[in-house]
């Protein structure tokens, strides 16, 4: 369906060395608030490591207003820790001259998501069909979609128009109709939203970018219906050239291009941000998505990353479909941990967060807390029940998110299916999810409430009470947000981003060992017997319990799984499975409490069962 | 000295109070530079394009795209009248004539060949700006609006819901630590600013709606009485454009929380006086936060004094240092105010297990308490 969307070809001021000339890299982030940079350099071994870290504020908002300001103070951190000078007099990143030259750096390159990030808005024929493939070419090149609009999304023509007009886009993607098919209903679209001027962010000067991506036939009425002053329209390949196949290659390039020349051209110091540059500037999910394929494509596994932050939670997933690798992102936009806690609470109910929780606690108070958060965003949990309550919270955003996820990276829908008489006993519809989570072997978790956890453990806890991932999954997390930097360096870099992701951006965890099934509460579950790495065990695991074995990071064992009938671990149900799995911080959790996880419904059962989880886990110690 | 940077509300008793107000989209300002104003003085008005109706015209007609420009009975550009016909299709020789009506008033937009969709523009729409603030206008911006001065008592509360009203303030209780219940609030209170003390119930601030009150300012308010009065629970801190009936301003945070002292002291000075408020409340890009300005207008100065010594405590803005007043804003301490008693420079290890950077608020008459730096905020003057 995709594939990396790199960003060669893109326009740049400085062309970029060959990767055999790259030794010193500087790599920046330029958050909403902070801009992270970060110092990747070659060893005498030839290998590629993350050696310094700086930040410093964000300034693209006045009184600077000067994204560069930001990224040379930033960067001017990462010369004090590392006693390299990278940036003159002018407040400029210095190239090296020579391979011998000891300041300055080989490349350096960016990501951006001040300002906001890139907002779309997208519109398709059909909901299910071309706006849909339309919203994951938007996504994938790592955009925030403000709103949908399609011919039969259930509002009436003036209730779009009115929704048009209340957005401000950066760019417009307009898809729909198959190549040679109906021109009609695209075109009408173009109608609707060329009259209703959807108004920029950057004011009335600016020219709104509006991307075809549909029937190619109906390009020269489209072109017709934005031949005005205001619009700026690109006509790239259909993202849906056929019901059976997506191309969302073409319309994602365009997207960059566009962030590129048009949104940030318009953001303060961009231009100047753009020459200094070695490579195109990416957004930065697009970069985050980029790094999460190439993993997945080098080590040829099936990946799930999520990065949850204040106001929106991020879940990338890559997963082999049909013998190909499809990559699909979702932006959860009001689940967060501060600006939106109050709207996690209110989606997934109280009820459900506090199921979470084993300690008593006052429903009134807490939600009076939730409010003082999302007001507050900036506090920290002081006390272990509100550190408790918050990573309560954050099990509920990130079920909710994958759950979102889930229903958004489906097979193509619309795919008219041929079916012979045997299929009416395996009926496998169009639509449905490609996340198995069975098949998927790596999870990697970024974000405030996951990486700043007091403990190791309660990262993982968190990741496999909202993942629930089944059979053999390697949980990671983010050191230090470094997915962003390495997204774009792969685009020049492929080995050096790499191996800067496996040794010094992952941190292993560990790996979950969990049966799919339910069953009865203490019966046997699965026996285990898991050998090397200082570890000897063996045992049988009852349903609704949890285990944590020790095996440290580095450290490999064998481990041998018989499941009882009714439960799978991957080979299927009440097959045995041997594997070797790696050990990580937090080492190997063994997990019987059965997919889909259940809690009892009795409050003083539940709260006693998840003292269990939390005392196995060891996630509060005295 | 140790130094720390935190964010705080402003809560001045004289300040030189600017605001801005401008139209959405450019149109026409109606006040000079220099005339004064009142609240309700528009100062800028403009018409925006009108409501669009699309119509699909071919497939009412039962005709192909590229016949309908033949079957308009209106050119493009043309007026037309909601039910007037504006076309009509040729029939079978002459028979069944199928006629078509314009769905809405306006001018005929478009009528497109492609897709057979024509589109009626409405008349334009006015939007008027508000002074807002009584005051004097000093600069006119030409075509987007103008900014209004003022000296002024200003209050930023901490969160709000409703736009920008304006009325005479009532004080409702008597100290800042008495709750406001409904009993408070008197018919008498019509198209005032209602000013109470600590957590404001939810029968009150609906009683405070019912009479027809303009806003109603307390400490705190819970949740669950926000969600009572809202009719949905909020999920996101941005608001402004609810239709109340009533603005609602929370100067402390949620739940059973007393004013700040100097708040309730300045508010309970201007008692009688008119006020401006505006609830809308954005925490994030571009933090907003409600606000109550009282114009200060013919005030006698006196009535001042005390509370404007206060707001000269010595200390930089936006700078946490030992001396200076803070709020802690987060449990286990929730609300309580002291002053700033050390700056440790190494993190301390939290009772949640986290490390982090910490001070010391000392409290009157309750010691000193350890707090992370991230859980306080300035009270500023």
């Amino acid at each position: 369906m995709s594939s990396p969307s790199h960003a060669a070809g893109h326009a740049s001021a400085r062309p970029t060395p060959p990767p055999d000339r790259i030794r010193v890299v500087v790599a920046t982030d330029c958050g909403s608030t902070t801009t992270k940079a970060i110092l990747i350099q070659q060893q005498p071994d030839g290998s590629y490591r993350q050696t310094h870290r700086g930040e410093a504020p964000t300034t693209v908002e006045e009184p600077f207003a000067d994204v560069t300001i930001g990224v040379s103070n930033s960067v001017t951190e990462l010369q004090e820790l590392s006693g390299r000078r990278l940036v003159d007099d002018d407040g400029c990143i210095i190239r090296r001259t020579s391979p011998d030259d000891p300041n300055g750096c080989d490349i350096y390159i960016s990501t951006s998501s001040a300002g906001g990030g890139l907002q779309m808005m997208v519109a398709g024929v059909v909901k299910q069909m071309t706006a849909e493939s339309a919203k994951r070419a938007a996504l994938g090149a790592g955009a925030i979609v403000m709103d949908t609009i399609a011919a039969n999304d259930q509002r009436k023509p003036h209730e779009q128009i009115q929704r048009i007009r209340e957005l401000r886009p950066d760019m417009v993607l307009i898809s729909g109709g198959t190549d040679g098919g109906d021109s009609k209903k695209v075109v009408e679209l173009a109608e609707l939203i060329a009259p209703a001027k959807p108004r920029p962010r950057f004011g009335s000067e600016y020219r709104l970018p509006i991307i075809f991506a549909g029937n190619k036939e109906a390009a020269p009425a489209v072109r017709r219906v934005f031949d005005g002053p205001g619009f700026d329209l690109a006509v790239v390949d259909n993202l849906r050239p056929v019901l059976e196949r997506e191309n969302l290659g073409p319309a994602r390039e365009k997207i960059h291009d566009v962030f590129l020349e048009h949104v940030m051209a318009h953001a303060p110091g961009y231009d100047k941000l753009i020459a200094w540059t070695d490579a195109p500037i990416m957004p930065t999910p697009g970069a985050v998505g980029d790094i999460l394929q190439e993993i997945a494509r080098q080590r040829g596994i099936n990946a799930v990353g999520v990065d949850i932050g204040g106001a929106t939670t991020d879940v990338f997933s890559v997963f082999d479909h049909a013998g190909s690798p499809v990559f699909n992102r979702t932006v959860s936009a009001n689940l967060g941990m501060s600006y939106s806690i109050s709207n996690v609470c209110a989606e997934a109910g109280m009820a459900n967060v506090l199921r979470w929780v084993h300690l008593d606690m006052d429903e009134r108070e807490l939600r009076n807390r939730v409010k003082n958060k999302m007001i507050r965003p900036t506090t920290i949990p002081q006390t272990r029940e509100a550190l408790v309550f918050e990573q309560a919270v954050a099990r509920e955003a990130l079920r909710l998110a994958y759950v979102q996820h889930k229903d958004f990276a489906t097979t193509l829908k619309g795919v008219q299916q041929q079916r012979t008489v045997g299929d009416a006993f395996s009926q496998q519809e169009a639509g449905r999810t490609i996340v198995d989570n069975m098949k998927l072997d790596l999870l990697v978790a970024s974000g405030g409430v996951l990486s700043h956890a007091p403990r190791m453990e309660q990262t993982a806890a968190m990741l496999v009470d909202s993942f629930e991932p089944e059979g053999f999954t390697e949980l990671a997390k983010d050191s230090i947000f470094m997915m962003p930097h390495l997204g774009v360096l792969a685009s020049v870099h492929s080995k050096a981003a790499m191996e800067v992701f496996e040794r010094d951006c992952l941190i292993l965890l560990g790996t979950s060992i969990a049966a799919k099934g339910t069953g009865k509460l203490g019966k046997a579950c699965f026996s285990y017997s898991i050998s090397g790495g200082g570890l000897s065990e063996r045992g049988t695991m009852a349903y609704g319990e949890v285990k944590l074995l020790r095996l440290a990071a580095g450290q490999t064992a064998r481990a041998e799984i018989t499941p009882e009938r009714g439960f799978d671990v991957g080979a299927g149900p009440g097959k045995p499975i041997s594997r070797e799995v790696r050990g990580g911080t937090v080492g190997l959790v063994l997990d019987a409490r059965g997919r889909p996880l259940s809690l009892p419904e009795d409050p003083q059962q539940r709260r006693a069962t998840i003292a269990r989880w939390v005392k196995a886990l060891e996630l509060y110690p005295d | 000295m140790a130094k720390a940077y935190t964010p705080g509300l402003k809560v001045s008793a004289r300040t030189r109070h600017r605001a801005r107000r401008l139209l959405p989209v450019p149109g026409e300002v109606r006040v000079k530079q220099g005339d004064r104003v009142s609240a309700d003085t528009v100062v800028a008005e403009t018409f925006t394009e009108g409501d669009l109706t699309p119509m699909k015209l071919a497939s009412l007609l039962g005709c192909t795209p590229k016949e309908l420009p033949s079957l308009m009975l209106k050119p493009v550009g043309a007026a037309v009248t909601k039910d007037e016909p504006i076309a009509r299709s040729k029939g079978i020789f002459g028979f069944g004539k199928v006629e078509v009506k314009a769905a809405a008033t306006g001018v005929l937009e478009s009528v497109s060949d492609s897709s057979g969709m024509a589109i009626i523009r409405g008349e334009k729409l006015p939007i008027r700006v508000l002074a807002y603030m009584p005051g004097q206008v000093v600069e006119v911006l030409p075509a987007e609006g103008v900014v209004i001065e003022n000296d002024a008592s200003l209050v930023q509360g901490i969160f709000g819901v409703g736009g920008e009203t304006f009325g005479t303030i009532a004080l409702a209780c008597k100290s800042r630590d008495e709750e406001l219940h409904e009993d408070l609030i008197t018919p008498a209170m019509k198209g005032a600013v209602i000013v109470g003390g600590a957590r404001m119930t939810a029968t009150a601030v609906r009683r405070a709606r019912d009479v027809g009150a303009a806003a109603v300012v307390s400490g705190g308010m819970d949740d669950q009485d926000l969600r009572d009065f809202l009719g949905y629970d909020l999920g996101v801190a941005i608001t402004g454009s609810e239709k109340t009936g009533l603005t609602v301003v929370i100067t402390e945070g949620f739940g059973e929380i007393s004013m700040a002292r100097r708040t309730f002291a300045l508010l309970a000075a201007h008692a009688g006086r008119p006020a401006s408020v505006n609830g809308a409340t954005q925490i994030r890009a571009g933090v907003m936060r409600p606000e109550l300005v009282v114009p200060l207008d013919g005030l006698d100065p006196s009535k001042l004094s005390g509370l404007e010594a206060a707001k000269d405590s010595g200390h930089e803005s936006g700078v946490l240092e030992v001396g200076t007043l803070v709020r802690v804003i987060r449990d286990p301490h929730f609300g309580v105010i002291g002053t700033v008693a050390a700056l440790p420079e190494q993190p301390a290890v939290l009772g949640s297990g986290s490390k982090a950077r910490v001070l010391e608020v000392a409290v009157e008459n309750a010691g000193r308490i350890t707090v992370p730096r991230a859980n306080v905020e300035l009270i500023e003057g």
